[in-house]
């Protein structure tokens, strides 16, 4: 066995505290004496693509950023907010964290945080582009229409912030939504479903290619 | 970029999975990671104390020493270590810096060895963590001032030569300076005394004559008093004068509180002087003898105490007020409230309200001097609970003017707070022109062109491994991070003033075209370098108004010249060579970004494996860019 593996496996993997309330003082007490301990190493290995050395690294540097051991919202938001200075990215984080939360639990635990990576980073095409939909659909009902559109395509022109050339226009997102539904939306019924969604992408030269950047990424 | 999540780099790039989609342009190719290296313990034997960590926790900060090449200087060949010879307790709150992102000021530290351990490797202290700040800049404080006491006193006997009237007031302040200054401050030290003693024994009755009851002596010894009275206001007068010619601005002296109690004490004398003819105001001119006694306030000068209990009040006055007021509020009650007791009772002294003050006050400064009594009951009970409540209302704001007092004491000791408010504000301003640092960093490298895209140098290995060496891979990924969002959003990053530029504007062609041959011809790597040749002023695009340099170079609180010149603007030219994004707003902000904190890397892509005219010779010349190297965040 490798020495100094970080991860202790507990019979009990869930956190000590039951759920998770929004901005109380006792939930923040709670939080910052829960330490949470995430699966077993080789467990993870088998749920994800990553190989050993990669987990050990993604968890010290989680671990480092939340030594509770979980990521809640207001964290996840400050840490992304860090590579975006110029813009206000606190939306985009919100759905990232809706994304990234599978169990819905408010709070995001290595293991969600390492097997969304897994997908985005390891696996296949499809795979990522049903993480993207995923991440589109924001209430989840299997297809996206064009408010939620609307709603993504904001957060994504939010982080690009005030001072952009060229002038940063009221109805640019809205403008980008309407060519992305003329893409994606086969049958013109005003939302794009998942096959629709992947029908199109696969169609897509620039969308194939730009999900290949995400094979270097660690 | 803080550095401390560095570590999740990876996950915010994974995250830009959600822009692949909706994006219209193909996203630039993203820098890959030559080196491969698997994350290795290094060993940092700091004077025999072995210190171990990962790399990748030093590289957070690739702006320091550790996190730099320059640690390769201390590198150790036969115990593969660095070796640094430094005090080890202090390398510790170093290296907790790069595993924990704060910075912790150990309090059993002496102030200037731990500056100088963090000049060394390369820290600035104004990331100092908020727990341990105050207590950092509190001891940089002292030790300042214990420096500043130290140099002015090897100041004064060292003096530069200085004209006869910064001598003389020099004298005037500090007595202690030379022995005329001495003498000077003793004389008007005796005079001040003499002449209230004067004032004091005038008024004393001396003597009787036969026919007469006693008269003061002030009557009796008329002119004798009146030549002493004299002596002291003409040596008043010539101090005052003296002190008025050698005053450095002397507007601001006489506005002075020392200046304007010289004024009231000799004025009486020569009013009186003046007004001696007329009878009829003689009876004014007896009160203005009044102001006489301000000469005393005149020993202030002489002593230090007394000037900082004059501050004290000063500053302590909404305190003083306050007591005044709830004071009055209890006086006025209190009066009241006796005079309808007393109202009804015969021959009694309460007359009226404003009369009864009088009474309360006394009452309740526990005085009872007893011209004021009541006689009903009511006015008895009522006189008692006065009385008592007068202890509790007297007794309950002093020690609070008293703790005021000296804590104010205290704080007057030392420098005032103004002065740590606008360190205060620097630090601020400092930080954040450190985190801002790596927006300005994205910017300025776009315009060096440090994420190449489309090589077109095929197969010029070297020229990818300079292209690594030269960028931190960290900041290399996260440039190109942002450039994605660029591309998804089909819009770019710009700094604030070219923002307002462009909107003030409008139009946007106007920036002069660049050799198009620079463009056209050559890889779009190899005309970076002209920016490089800062001998080539004639590079045309040097149209750029300075303005936006020097309104840049406000942003960042410490101003460091990168050396970078007006041939910066055709750097960017073609280096974003992906033509397809239209007029380039690039040549307008040639100029900008030559002072930043957050000293990215020397921006230039060597193209030697083209071998083009233009190159210039040294690619690989740091030290044109990197004037300064301090720490970002």
């Amino acid at each position: 066995d490798p020495p100094a593996v970080p991860v202790i496996s507990l019979s009990t993997s869930n956190p000590k505290s039951g759920h998770y309330t929004q901005n109380s003082v006792e939930d923040d007490f709670e939080l910052s004496t829960v330490c949470y301990r995430p699966e077993g190493l080789d467990k993870l290995l088998e749920q994800t693509k990553f190989t050993k050395k990669e987990l050990q690294i993604l968890y010290r540097g989680f671990k480092n950023e939340c030594p509770s051991g979980i990521v809640n919202e207001e964290a996840f938001k400050l840490i992304y907010s860090q590579f975006f200075p110029q813009g206000d990215s606190s939306t985009y984080a919100h759905f990232l964290f809706e994304a990234f939360d599978t169990n819905k639990n408010g709070s995001v635990s290595f293991e969600d945080f390492v097997m969304g990576l897994s997908i985005i980073l390891r696996g296949s095409i499809n795979d990522r582009l049903n993480w993207a939909f995923n991440l589109y659909d924001l209430n989840k009902d299997g297809c996206i229409t064009k408010e939620e559109m609307l709603d993504i395509m904001k957060s994504i022109y939010d982080m690009m912030g005030k001072w952009t050339y060229p002038c940063m226009q009221d109805n640019a997102p809205k403008e980008h939504v309407e060519n992305f539904f003329q893409k994606m939306d086969r049958n013109n019924d005003g939302v794009v479903t998942i096959d629709e969604f992947i029908e199109s992408c696969q169609k897509d030269e620039n969308i194939m290619q730009s999900m290949q950047l995400f094979d270097n990424v660690i | 970029m803080a550095a401390g999540v560095a570590a999740w780099l990876p996950f915010a790039r994974a995250a830009a999975i959600g822009w692949m989609p909706v994006a219209n342009c193909p996203m630039p190719i993203a820098p890959r990671d030559q080196s491969k290296r698997q994350d290795e313990l290094i060993v940092l034997n700091v004077s025999g104390r072995r210190f171990q960590t990962w790399r990748t926790t030093l590289e957070r900060y690739p702006d320091t020493l550790l996190g730099s090449s320059e640690k390769e200087f201390f590198y150790n060949e036969e115990t593969k270590e660095y070796f640094f010879d430094r005090d080890p307790d202090a390398f510790r709150s170093v290296l907790n810096f790069y595993r924990t992102g704060k910075l912790h000021y150990p309090r059993h530290e002496c102030i200037s060895a731990y500056d100088e351990e963090l000049a060394f490797f390369g820290i600035i202290p104004e990331i100092i963590g908020d727990c341990c700040y105050e207590e950092y800049k509190d001891r940089k404080r002292e030790n300042a001032e214990r420096l500043m006491d130290d140099q002015e006193e090897n100041k004064d006997s060292k003096l530069p030569h200085m004209n006869f009237r910064e001598t003389m007031w020099r004298a005037f302040e500090n007595p202690h300076t030379s022995t005329m200054a001495l003498v000077f401050y003793y004389v008007t030290g005796f005079f001040i005394a003499i002449s209230v003693i004067t004032n004091v024994v005038e008024t004393v009755p001396c003597g009787s004559t036969p026919n007469q009851k006693d008269v003061p002596c002030g009557e009796r010894y008329t002119v004798a008093f009146f030549c002493m009275d004299t002596a002291c206001v003409m040596i008043f007068t010539v101090e005052y004068l003296m002190r008025l010619f050698a005053a450095p601005s002397r507007y601001r002296f006489m506005r002075s509180v020392m200046s304007i109690i010289d004024v009231v004490a000799i004025l009486p004398y020569y009013i009186g002087l003046i007004m001696t003819n007329n009878e009829d105001v003689s009876g004014a001119f007896v009160t203005l003898r009044v102001f006489r006694v301000f000469r005393i306030f005149k020993f202030s000068r002489h002593s230090q105490g007394l000037r900082i209990l004059g501050y004290t009040l000063k500053s302590c006055a909404s305190e003083l007020g306050f007591l005044l007021f709830s004071l009055t509020m209890a006086i006025i009650i209190f009066a009241t409230v006796m005079f309808y007791a007393e109202k009804g009772s015969t021959s009694s002294k309460f007359t009226s309200i404003p009369a009864s003050f009088w009474y309360t006050i006394v009452t309740m400064t526990t005085l009872g001097y007893g011209d004021m009594v009541p006689k009903t009951i009511a006015g008895k009970i009522f006189g008692s609970i006065c009385s008592l409540s007068g202890v509790l209302v007297i007794a309950l704001p002093v020690p609070v003017i008293v703790s005021n007092f000296s804590r104010i004491y205290h704080q007057n000791q030392r420098a005032d707070k103004r002065r740590a408010q606008k360190v205060q504000k620097a630090r601020l301003a400092r930080i954040r022109a450190a985190k801002s640092g790596s927006s300005t960093a994205f910017l300025h490298s776009k315009r060096n062109g440090l994420f190449t895209g489309l090589p077109q140098l095929q197969g010029s290995e070297e020229g990818d491994q300079q292209l690594n060496k030269t960028a931190s891979l960290l900041e290399s990924q996260h440039h190109h991070l942002l450039h994605c969002l660029e591309k998804t959003t089909a819009h770019e990053f710009v700094d604030e003033q070219l923002y307002e530029q462009n909107c003030l504007e409008g139009t946007l062609q106007s920036c002069p075209s660049r050799s198009p041959s620079l463009s056209s011809q050559e890889g779009p790597t190899s005309t970076c370098c002209c920016r490089r040749s800062r001998k080539n002023p004639h590079l045309p695009s040097a149209g750029v108004p300075p303005t936006c340099q020097r309104s840049l170079q406000e942003l960042s609180a410490i101003h460091i010249q990168c050396g970078d010149q007006p041939p910066l603007s055709t750097s960017r030219s073609s280096l974003n060579m992906k033509l397809d994004e239209g007029s380039r707003l690039n040549c307008k902000t040639g100029l900008i970004t030559t002072a930043i904190i957050s000293v990215p890397t020397p921006p230039a892509i060597s193209p030697e494996g083209d071998g083009q005219s233009l190159t210039s010779t040294n690619v690989q010349t740091p030290a044109s860019s990197n004037v300064v190297k301090v720490s970002a965040l």
